[in-house]
């Protein structure tokens, strides 16, 4: 008896969001941001996939998944060069980038133990005073939390 | 999550020195120079203002106190969160909420960074930050600004002298940003340890401005139009050992005063323990006490600046 071949399942879809170039150290990160944890939908994930830009890449594909562009601009903080594809019937409609915003509402945690905001129910605001390499700005305690230092809450 | 509070459109605190421009600051700075000159004036009458101290304070708690007493204020408050109901466990959201409505303002001093920004979000009257840990004491830079301009003159191009713990000092990180708007040049001298951090360095070469980094300042004291002297405490060093080899390092001394400029101030934001000798007191060049002096006039100019109260000057 002939034996189909084995084929990987995660490959393409046919409506949904495929986001490529996320780091791969912070694909978990995009999943948090992204509430991607707690959605009905089929997800897929790749991670550590070469990648000549970024060395290790990840990719997530999200079926029946759209992304308002506010939403999807949030995981700009940790993917800044994530790329979405937009696939309907098996074909890419659109694609987008991301782009790190202005200033950071209620995503990300201040990294200073002695800041207001981790002491009382105060919702975290940043400035971004850097884009390329992460860096925000606390509103309240005025200290810069670094890429490196970068808590999702 | 808290809802901030609507408050009137004129309600404006004074959180961080940012919060001013140049040119309300000299408004500050002139309004202050009335007060020195009359310094009892009734224009509090009828006014409470809230003195919060969530951790002790002397210098900054009484001259707030003086100063809005010579105003004819009438003050409420507490000097130690161990008297308020802090120690029931009551939030600082609630505890501006409740003060807020039983005073015009609220001075607040808390050991939390950031939390007088918040105080400013949540109260409905103007709030001003008497230090909130680490971060920011702006009324301590506005009266360091007044103390240089009334010993010099003007704010414009001085060569400001920082001694001591320039990494952890938020006195002088906040008078590095604010005299960099008057086009200063800037001698830091610390030990390896105490540093200026990089991001206040950065922040100079973004604005164009000069600065040099020394770990002894004997050589080149002959340039300073202003020292500004700080402590450098033991506790901030890793290393014993490294704090005893550099102790007296950033000491000044009257011996070493001989061939500074004749304009040349001593300025420290005080408690001052061993960092300025005491043969210096008597110097003409030492200024501190005055400086600690100033802090009333400067204060009493902020209460009414925030309070829009006319003091009579255009």
């Amino acid at each position: 008896m002939k034996k189909e071949p084995k084929q990987l399942s995660v490959s393409a879809i046919q409506n949904g969001t495929v986001i490529d170039h996320i780091p791969a150290k912070n694909l978990f990160k995009v999943i948090q941001i992204l509430g991607l944890d707690r959605i009905d939908h089929q997800i897929t994930f790749g991670t550590n996939l070469e990648s000549k830009k970024l060395g290790k890449k990840a990719i997530i594909k999200i079926s029946e998944k759209f992304f308002a562009d506010d939403d999807i601009n949030r995981i700009a903080l940790v993917a800044p060069d994530a790329k979405l594809n937009i696939i309907k019937d098996y074909e890419v409609i659109e694609k987008k980038v991301v782009e790190v915003p202005d200033s950071i509402v209620g995503i990300a945690k201040c990294m200073n133990p002695k800041c207001i905001t981790n002491f009382e129910h105060v919702t975290t605001r940043f400035r971004v005073v850097s884009k390329k390499v992460v860096a925000l700005k606390c509103h309240y305690c005025e200290k810069i939390t670094g890429e490196d230092n970068l808590q999702i809450i | 999550m808290f809802l901030l509070s609507r408050k009137p459109m004129n309600t404006r605190s004074l959180v961080s020195i940012d919060d001013f421009s140049s040119e309300e600051i000299i408004k500050i700075l002139d309004m202050a120079e009335d007060f020195e000159k009359q310094p009892v004036r009734k224009l509090l009458d009828g006014k409470v203002i809230a003195t919060l101290f969530f951790e002790p304070s002397t210098r900054t708690r009484l001259s707030f106190e003086s100063a809005i007493n010579r105003l004819g204020g009438k003050i409420v408050g507490f000097t130690d969160s161990s008297s308020s109901s802090v120690t029931k466990g009551e939030t600082l959201h609630d505890t501006i909420k409740m003060v807020s409505s039983y005073s015009d303002l609220i001075v607040m001093r808390h050991p939390i960074e950031g939390s007088a920004r918040f105080a400013s979000e949540v109260a409905s009257v103007p709030v001003i930050n008497a230090g909130d840990g680490a971060n920011q004491h702006p009324t301590q830079t506005l009266l360091d600004l007044y103390s240089i301009r009334k010993t010099q003159g003007t704010l414009e191009n001085l060569n400001i002298f920082m001694v001591g713990d320039l990494k952890y000092g938020r006195t002088v990180h906040s008078l590095m940003m604010a005299m960099s708007r008057w086009n200063a040049t800037f001698n830091f001298i610390s030990p390896e340890e105490l540093k200026m951090p990089d991001e206040f360095k950065l922040y100079l070469e973004n604005q164009g401005l000069k600065y040099y980094e020394h770990t002894d300042f004997t050589e080149i004291i002959s340039r300073a139009d202003i020292i500004y002297m700080t402590r450098v405490q033991k506790e901030r060093f890793s290393d014993p050992i490294e704090y005893e080899k550099v102790k007296n390092v950033y000491v000044l001394r009257n011996s070493m005063l001989g061939n500074t400029k004749p304009n040349m101030k001593i300025l420290h934001p005080l408690p001052r323990v061993n960092e300025i000798n005491i043969d210096v007191d008597t110097s003409p060049k030492a200024y501190y006490f005055e400086q600690a002096l100033n802090g009333v006039f400067t204060r009493q100019a902020i209460l009414c600046n925030l309070l829009g109260i006319n003091t009579g000057r255009a």
